[in-house]
């Protein structure tokens, strides 16, 4: 547990201060634009109305969709389109507050500004803006903590945020890691909150000691999030001049281990690397396109259908050479290769069962199916994988049940159903000790690991080299192991990555 | 010299005008004080005057000059207005305020704050105490000084004040109007006054104009009022003073038989 949490406090300095610029970014950038844009439409009173009804608008937007929204509105992924999002979600608080805080002001103070010989320009700076600045700080308090909290949710477009450990913690069960990013996120949105704190009472009660103390307190967050990134180009410029190879990982625990174990590859070849994980399916195969990310793992029936929008199902070789010619022709995208395991639906039963019926294939379960109960998720049965299944197979189970997918496993393992549907590398076959029958007739559809690269790294020889030894180098054993590492038995993933890597290179890959 | 013609002020299209062709002339150096019950138009008057309320119709004209072609912040940074709210800035110190004025013209800050404190000691605040406090932190009467020494800090040769002296106690009262006397006469100001205190505008004022229902419906030196042949609404104005004076004395005198 000890060394669990110091390898997740390892990585605080880079997700902090990553979290810290982002989200500073983002609120200066709408106090930049929100405060003098809340001054301009207090004059137009028209426009004023629009402008409020359009940012009360994109507040109801989720966070999520709104910085999902950003990646296919840039055409980029990472940084920017974050800080976009989080920009455009900072609006509403400030823009609300600038101009009530304006417009509020006593009329009669408004018309001694007038009277005494002020043109309108001043009468906004020197009398309307110092008397609304209270109440235009309280809306950029709420709007940062607002932006801490949804700085988390960038993770999946790409951009490193404390989600990193959110969203890793989430997809390998890592209660370590999800509570180091919570607390990390709410202690920073408490302290960003009492800082604007004291500066808004400061500016009410005019104390001009408070208010230092709550600047300083922005700025010690500013330079401990500069610091990071400084001593890190100090310490990059020396090794590696050129840009990082960038890795993407969706949001399942074998992604985040093959990322790690492609980083470490590159590494070791003296490459600089940058894991972008957690990433949306659709947003890192885009990326890809791109060449904002270099190269990531995909699954050949994920790309064909979703993707290549192909509906019906093929033999597993055609899927494979028809998705890297169309990867080619459509996006440049390069296949290095398949890394030799297939994560699809698969049929599991227990040891005993397999040992009782001697069942190795689907095809030997045909025969004593009758006897046995099939359990899966709720959507299993709804599914066209079921249906090719009895018609491929000519199955005939005696019952079926369904259950959540977490409790499937137990199901079978206790002998409540005896075949169940799992996903093939999923370590909890190895941990419940199932067999999984090999669908020889291939009613499922193929989803062979492949390590795509994106145009510009297809170019990339060095970054080749390394890679290469990777293809076909993986079977579904080992990559069934590491996953149970990370799932089950709670191993940090690169120490996972790096056992998995030096297994391969035992083996010669 | 201020000179209004015809000039007349509708609010809304329907109902009386708030100001109804008024015409009046002010003469350079006069002090002349609006007398009126609340809601006559004084106010809507005097803010006519430096185009914070635009007229309906008539003209006004100072120096010559019609005010409605010039700039409008040029025409109210030359026109002292000490105003019936008062109006100090919460987020400035005394100091401040009543300096702002100046600023407003470029005037150097040590020399501008010499000028307020010097204008500050002539309404009587001492420049020392009060100097840096918020205007939250002083009395009504000592906000409205605040609010004089604003209005003369740019040395305007025009001062319009909406009923500078309102929340003053009589006896400072009395110290305040000797000292805007005196101010008038140093510093030659041309000064359109408005109060409701018929002794103070006796005391204060070369000419009276009394106003009801938006018309200017008497106009005079003190003496010509008192003495002379009114509009009904005027004298009515003007009597109730004596009347108070009547009861005032009624009471002072002995009662016949006070026990039986
Ligand atoms: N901005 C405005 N909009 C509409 N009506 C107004 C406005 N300002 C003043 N009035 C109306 O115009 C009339 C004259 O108002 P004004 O403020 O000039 O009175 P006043 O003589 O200064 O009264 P007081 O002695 O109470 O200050 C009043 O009937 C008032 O209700
Ligand atoms: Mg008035």
């Amino acid at each position: 547990m000890n060394s669990q949490l110091s390898a997740q406090l390892q990585l605080l300095p880079e997700y902090l201060s990553a979290h810290i610029v982002l989200s500073l970014l983002a609120l200066a950038l709408g106090i930049v634009i929100c405060v003098p844009l809340g001054a301009f439409i207090t004059r137009l009173p028209r426009v004023q109305w629009l402008t409020l009804s359009i940012a009360g608008i994109l507040q109801t937007v989720p966070g999520i969709a709104l910085l999902a929204l950003m990646v296919p509105l840039l055409g980029m992924i990472g940084f920017i389109p974050a800080l976009l999002a989080l920009t455009l979600y900072s609006f509403l608080p400030i823009l609300r507050n600038s101009v009530t805080g304006i417009t509020e002001v006593d009329d009669a103070l408004i018309e001694a500004a007038t009277g005494i010989g002020m043109t309108d320009w001043q009468v906004l700076t020197k009398v309307q803006l110092p008397l609304a600045l209270p109440m235009i700080v309280a809306g950029i308090r709420t709007a940062a903590v607002w932006v801490v909290g949804t700085a988390t949710l960038a993770t999946p477009v790409g951009a490193v945020s404390l989600g990193n450990f959110i969203f890793a913690g989430l997809q390998t069960q890592n209660v370590t890691a999800i509570l180091v990013g919570c607390l990390a996120a709410a202690i920073l949105a408490i302290v960003i909150d009492m800082s604007i704190r004291a500066i808004e009472v400061a500016l009410t009660r005019r104390r001009v000691a408070l208010s230092i103390s709550g600047l300083a307190g922005i700025g010690l967050l500013a330079l401990a999030a500069l610091w990071q990134p400084l001593t890190a180009s100090v310490a990059n410029s020396d090794a590696e001049s050129d840009r990082p190879v960038v890795i993407g990982a969706k949001t399942f625990s074998e992604q985040y281990i093959l990322a790690e174990l492609l980083a470490q590859r590159l590494e070791a070849a003296g490459r600089s690397t940058s894991v972008r994980s957690g990433m949306g399916s659709i947003i890192l195969f885009d990326a890809l396109a791109n060449s904002d990310v270099d190269c990531y793992v995909d699954y050949t029936g994920t790309i064909w259908a979703n993707a290549m929008q192909r509906r019906g199902i093929a033999p597993r070789r055609a899927v494979y050479d028809t998705m890297v010619a169309w990867l080619d022709s459509a996006y440049g995208i390069h296949t290095l290769g398949p890394l030799g395991f297939e994560n699809t639906y698969a049929l599991a039963v227990r040891r005993e069962t397999a040992e009782q019926y001697n069942l190795q294939t689907i095809e030997d379960l045909t025969a004593v199916a009758g006897e046995l109960t099939i359990g899966s998720d709720y959507e299993f049965y709804d599914r066209p994988e079921w249906q090719r299944l009895q018609s491929t197979y000519n199955l005939e189970m005696g019952d079926r049940r369904t259950f959540d997918p977490t409790l499937m496993y137990q199901a079978v393992a206790t002998g409540d159903v005896d075949v169940i549907t799992a996903y093939s590398t999923d370590g909890r076959i190895i941990a419940f000790d199932l067999v999984v029958l090999e669908d020889t007739r291939q009613a499922f559809p193929p989803y062979d690991a492949v390590l795509l690269l994106s145009p510009d790294a297809s170019a990339d020889n060095r970054l080749i080299a390394v890679l290469k030894n990777l293809i076909d180098a993986v079977n579904a054993t080992r990559m069934r192991e590491a996953n149970k590492a990370v799932d089950i038995d709670q191993i940090a993933i690169d120490s996972v990555a790096h056992v998995l890597s030096e297994q391969l290179r035992g083996k010669g890959g | 010299m201020i000179e209004l013609s015809n000039l007349t002020k509708r609010f809304s299209a329907a109902g009386r005008p708030a100001v109804d062709s008024v015409f009046l002339k002010v003469q350079r150096g006069e002090f002349l004080v609006l007398l009126g019950a609340s809601g006559s138009g004084k106010t809507t008057t005097l803010k006519m005057i430096n185009r914070l309320i635009e007229p309906t119709s008539g003209e006004i004209r100072i120096n010559g000059q019609s005010t409605s072609t010039g700039d409008p912040v040029a025409l109210r940074r030359s026109i002292g207005y000490v105003f019936q709210e008062v109006g100090l800035f919460p987020h400035l110190s005394v100091r401040e305020n009543a300096g702002l004025p100046l600023r407003l013209v470029g005037t150097h800050p040590p020399e501008a704050d010499q000028r307020v404190d010097e204008l500050l000691a002539r309404v009587d605040l001492d420049p020392e105490e009060y100097g840096d406090r918020r205007p939250q932190e002083l009395s009504g009467g000592q906000r409205q000084r605040v609010g004089v020494a604003r209005a003369l800090a740019a040395s305007p040769s025009v001062v319009l004040m909406d009923e500078p002296f309102g929340a003053v106690d009589p006896i400072t009262r009395a110290g305040l109007q000797t000292e805007i006397k005196t101010l008038h006469h140093d510093l030659q100001l041309t000064i359109v006054m408005v109060t409701h205190d018929l002794f103070e505008a006796l005391l204060l004022a070369d000419r009276i104009g009394v106003m009801t229902n938006g018309k200017l419906v008497a106009l005079g030196t003190p003496h010509e009022l008192l003495t002379g042949d009114l509009h009904p609404d005027a004298r009515a104005l003007l009597s109730a003073p004596r009347e108070q004076i009547d009861r005032l004395s009624h009471l002072l005198t002995p009662p016949a038989d006070s026990h039986e």
